[in-house]
């Protein structure tokens, strides 16, 4: 055990006395505060893991810490596979670390979960049809529902999360009843401001803890209420325009004992400091590459970690080669790097620039990391290797594109400016389906301010589009903000790029799909005995990508080990159920849903599918 | 350009249905290239569930290519080399279950047993021995011990690998075009990787086999369906069969454009438990419909209660080629000497596929049939149209 929580006393957050209550971890009581999520519960209570893998046994804890790679499935009120990152905690729960064998059996579920998950989640937006749904509500969400709204729009936004903000404006939960909240946050009175605005807005309808599984056409399958839990009856959206805001997670590269306890994304560690005041560790490294790990580094330290250092895999040369290609961008960036520089010197943490984590070593926990220098192409250069003491290791490689609900509305993908698939869009941030709008990191890596940016010109542009469909376009050329964010994303990618060196970090026995526990060997065995090349054909014969996940955390190494030299890989997205949904609530569909106001979207959809045809 | 001798035969279609053929013909000494627009497996094979099935079909020519092809499974997986044998073979058998009238069922059965099927009646009791988390409902049920699966991606794979180490070629991202005739024969084949001379093509392009034939110029009548299937989360031992509810029997034959499910249930070695399946006749159509999926999910939970509370991790689907008469097409063109068919077999491709070759290869090669291969001759009114 290593995480925990940090002390109230000292806490710059100056957070309150939240309420406390009793909750049962396989069995023993343990106290829990409101607001926590379920992993937190957890971690401050001694676990680091409470589960273990189905082939080889392997514990698991939070890894990615934002909902995306379901290693943190825990067993709750007898309900298996609940995401425990994901999960606030509430009196009486029964938690259960799940065991590798667990056979359902008929009426183990807790009498009456199903109703009480339930209620309140009955179709409560009600019938008719919104005129603009966003969809996420980090900062491209946010801006592009202020915008919608302003443009006259009756808005919808939806979002995972308990608050408006996303991964990026992150907030302590309510329930810790924080006084300094702003000491977390850059920018806080900003973000503050259009929270508040957006929240008090007469014509935006915001739905938390709502998660969209499914999209036809311009029809949204929601659920509504507790993260995973059985009950939350699915309901149907209409909407006349939709804007995907569906940001994006941390992309980890494998290496010898990536998969250990102990290691997390940069964002899970951010997301458990921030948002939870949970340490992941003591004695903390944090690796990748980009000016994110900056303020994870600084998260971690504000929860009382002790960053041993912060390694940035790119050479220093590297870096400012490519922030100065933009003359226009790199002194806003050199002054923000000057900032984080002197945080890290006040707490003595050594930022070395051209550094990695190469192997992670310990047997049921990360006890120490193999670290060594590596050449602008990220391969290790030998005789630099050393070994350091450490209970945590924090990876952040750039990000991947949360995409699966523009695949599902059948928006043309190009490739993002860090070479990562991302949906295309027009001046508007129009997709290339009708009534479509993406915005944010799904449009491509560029940061808070760009999908800001690109928010505002989408929400506004859905408004039109809802209102009037015969108008033309709002823009036809690009907003003077998202040009500017679109130099900075392109300088960003050059100034951090993902270098092919990391294929030397593994070894034919590293994993590298880490749900169903495919190692590099196994994948690479699958493509030269069977003649298979990245696809469906090879997920299904090596299993790499079919697991849990469905492919979010390996889908782009998978592409990236298979794709011949020059060729650039092509993760697929494609996943028809964006998030997992209990059969028994996909089989209560309807209920919400009365056939009669059905009909005219299926309608609709079908001509729209004849015309693609 | 290419360096192996001109092939004897070139498959178009490197999905199971084609793969089969190719390792039948390359196993009887004939020099095969596989062509395939994207690459093995890629198309219909990927997106079933791996049936090798003769508890569905009603006494007739397709139930004796079943049970013809179950035994063939036995003989082709021998030819297997070691590093490609595992192809998740499970000789698991399927229970059909009635939840209602039992004599409909039972009177099915007493036919397929005519016709030599092994087909057990077995009472509630026993029903729930085989499967015990299955509903209150059952009233009567069917042992199928010689139902079978496999995992259709790692056993076409296996079967072009073979197909390889005989001497054969295997090509990806070849798409062809039309075929080259001389004199009322085939001498080669059009791609898109240019021409390839050969002495015969075999059409095994499974719900693009009537395009494929439409541009070879001997148009054949062959349809997709579309079928879904849920995927829940990795689950421990439960289901141990092929578990189907006895409205399956009736859904195959049919040919309804609405939507049609019949619960199939079953579990695979990586834990998931497979939900099928849905069939539709709605062209090329990719788009998710949540209708479907709920519908798949209704009567997987009306058939195994507990599955209520468990995740779907995933839906997929593809398209299953279908002639208008519901049998498979095997044989040569009447039309254009040279130009062969293996298609058309529906949501039974896996489980027809080895037969397929064999009965291919013995055409090809001017031997005694195993089997009749009249019903599935190509000049069929319904699949040669005028």
């Amino acid at each position: 055990m290593t995480a925990y929580q940090r002390p109230r006393a000292g806490d710059p957050a100056e957070v309150g006395t939240p309420p406390t209550f009793e909750v049962t971890v396989d069995g023993q009581p343990v106290t829990a505060q409101a607001g926590q999520t379920v992993a937190a519960v957890l971690m401050a209570n001694g676990h680091d893991t409470w589960r273990t893998t189905r082939i080889h046994n392997r514990p698991r804890g939070v890894f990615c810490g934002i909902g995306a790679c379901q290693d943190c499935l825990v067993t709750l009120n007898n309900t298996a596979d609940t995401r425990a990152c994901q999960r606030t905690i509430t009196p009486g729960d029964t938690i259960t670390t799940q065991p590798l064998t667990l056979l359902p059996t008929p009426g183990t579920t807790t009498p009456g979960t199903t109703t009480s998950a339930g209620a309140g989640s009955q179709d409560p937006v009600g019938a008719g049809v919104r005129e603009v749904v966003v969809v996420g509500a980090g900062p491209a969400g946010v801006a592009a529902a202020l915008a919608a709204a302003d443009g006259g729009a009756e808005v919808l936004l939806v979002d995972n999360g308990r608050a408006v903000g996303g991964q990026y404006n992150r907030q302590l939960p309510e329930e810790f009843a924080a006084r300094r909240p702003d000491r977390l946050q850059h920018e806080w009175k900003a973000f503050a401001a259009q929270r508040d605005r957006l929240l008090g807005h007469p014509r935006i309808a915001y739905l938390p803890e709502t998660s969209i599984w499914a999209l036809e056409g311009l029809r949204l399958w929601a659920q509504t209420g507790p993260a995973d839990a059985p009950g939350r009856q699915p309901f149907a959206i209409d909407a006349k325009a939709v804007v995907l805001a569906t940001g994006a997670y941390d992309r980890v590269l494998p290496f010898p004992g990536w998969d250990l306890p102990g290691v997390y994304t940069a964002g899970a560690a951010q997301a458990l400091a921030k948002g939870q005041r949970i340490a992941v560790g003591h004695r903390v490294l944090v690796a990748g590459t980009g000016p994110f790990l900056l303020p994870v580094a600084e998260s971690l330290l504000g929860v009382g970690a002790q960053v041993l250092a912060l390694l940035e895999a790119n050479t220093l040369k590297t870096v400012r080669a490519g922030w100065s290609t933009d003359v226009l961008v790199a002194p806003s960036k050199l002054r923000e790097a000057a900032g984080y520089g002197a945080l890290l010197a006040r707490h003595r943490v050594p930022l070395r620039h051209g550094w990695t984590v190469l192997a992670a070593h310990g047997s049921d926990h990360v006890e120490a990391a193999t670290i060594a220098r590596l050449d602008e192409n990220w391969r290790p250069l030998r005789g630099t290797e050393r070994q350091v003491d450490v209970d945590a290791i924090c990876l952040g490689f750039g990000f991947t594109a949360n995409l699966e609900l523009a695949v599902s509305a059948r928006c043309a993908l190009g490739t993002g400016p860090d070479g990562g698939p991302a949906v295309s869009v027009d001046a508007n941030q129009q997709t290339t389906t009708a009534g479509h709008f993406a915005a944010g990191e799904l449009t491509g890596i560029g940061g808070a301010a760009l999908s800001a940016a690109e928010g505002a010109v989408a929400g506004a542009a859905a408004a039109r589009h809802a209102r009037s469909a015969a108008q033309p376009p709002l823009r036809t050329t690009l907003d003077p903000a998202v040009a500017k964010g679109r130099r900075f994303a392109a300088a960003l990618a050059k100034a951090y790029p993902v270098r092919d060196g990391w294929k030397t970090w593994s070894t034919a026995e590293t994993l590298v799909c880490r749900c169903e526990e495919v190692t590099r060997g196994e994948l690479e065995a699958a493509a030269d005995d069977r003649g298979l090349q990245d696809g469906r054909a090879m997920k299904l014969s090596s299993r790499a990508g079919l697991g849990l996940c469905q492919g979010r955390v390996c889908s782009r190494t998978v592409a990236a080990l298979l794709a011949g030299p020059g060729d650039l890989p092509k993760p697929s997205m494609k996943r028809p159920i964006a998030v997992p949904v209990r059969l028994r609530d996909l089989a209560a569909a309807e209920v919400a849903q009365p056939a009669v106001t059905a009909e005219p979207a299926g309608t609709a959809e079908s001509a729209e599918t004849m015309e693609e045809q | 350009m290419h360096r192996s001798a001109t092939p004897d035969v070139v498959v178009v279609g490197a999905g199971m249905v084609g793969a089969a053929c190719a390792e039948a013909l390359s196993a009887a000494g004939v020099r095969v290239l596989v062509i395939d627009r994207d690459g093995p497996a890629a198309g219909t094979t990927s997106a079933g569930e791996g049936n090798v099935l003769v508890s569905d079909k009603e006494p007739g020519p397709e139930l004796e290519l079943a049970v013809a092809s179950r035994a063939e499974w036995d003989v082709v997986r021998d030819r297997l080399s070691a590093r490609v044998a595992d192809v998740e073979w499970e000789a698991k058998g399927g229970v059909v279950v009635a939840t209602g009238d039992p004599e409909p069922l039972t009177a099915f059965a007493a036919k397929q047993r005519e016709a030599g099927v092994d087909a057990r009646v077995i009472t509630r009791a026993e029903v729930f021995e085989l499967e015990p988390l299955l509903t209150p409902r059952v009233t009567i049920g069917v042992h199928y011990p010689d139902d079978a699966q496999v995992q259709p991606v790692l056993a076409a794979t296996a079967f072009l690998t073979a197909v390889r180490e005989r001497g054969g070629e295997v090509r990806s991202g070849v798409t062809a075009l039309g075929i080259r005739q001389s004199r009322g024969r085939v001498v080669g084949v059009e791609t898109s990787d240019g021409d390839i001379a050969c002495g015969a093509v075999l059409n095994a392009c499974g719900p693009w086999s009537g395009a494929f034939s439409a541009a070879a110029g001997a148009r054949i009548e062959v349809l997709p369906r579309r079928g879904m299937i849920l995927v829940t989360a990795p689950l421990p031992e439960c289901v141990r069969h092929k578990v189907y509810d006895a409205d399956y029997v009736g859904a195959v034959g049919s040919g309804d454009a609405e939507l049609q499910t019949s619960t199939v249930v079953e579990s695979t070695r990586a834990g998931t438990v497979l939900i099928g399946s849905s069939r539709e006749r709605i062209g090329f159509d990719e788009t998710i419909r949540v209708r479907v999926l709920r519908e798949l999910a209704r009567k997987a939970v009306g058939l195994f209660p507990f599955l209520g509370d468990v995740q779907v991790m995933r839906a997929y689907g593809g398209f299953r080629p279908y002639a208008p008469d519901h049998l498979p097409v095997i044989g040569e063109d009447p039309r254009v000497h040279g130009l062969w068919h293996a298609t058309g077999h529906e949501g039974a491709g896996i489980g027809l596929a080895p037969a397929t070759g064999r009965l291919i290869t013995e055409q090809f090669l001017g031997l005694v049939p195993h089997l009749d291969p009249a019903p599935f001759r190509v000049d069929r009114p319904a699949v040669v149209a005028a």
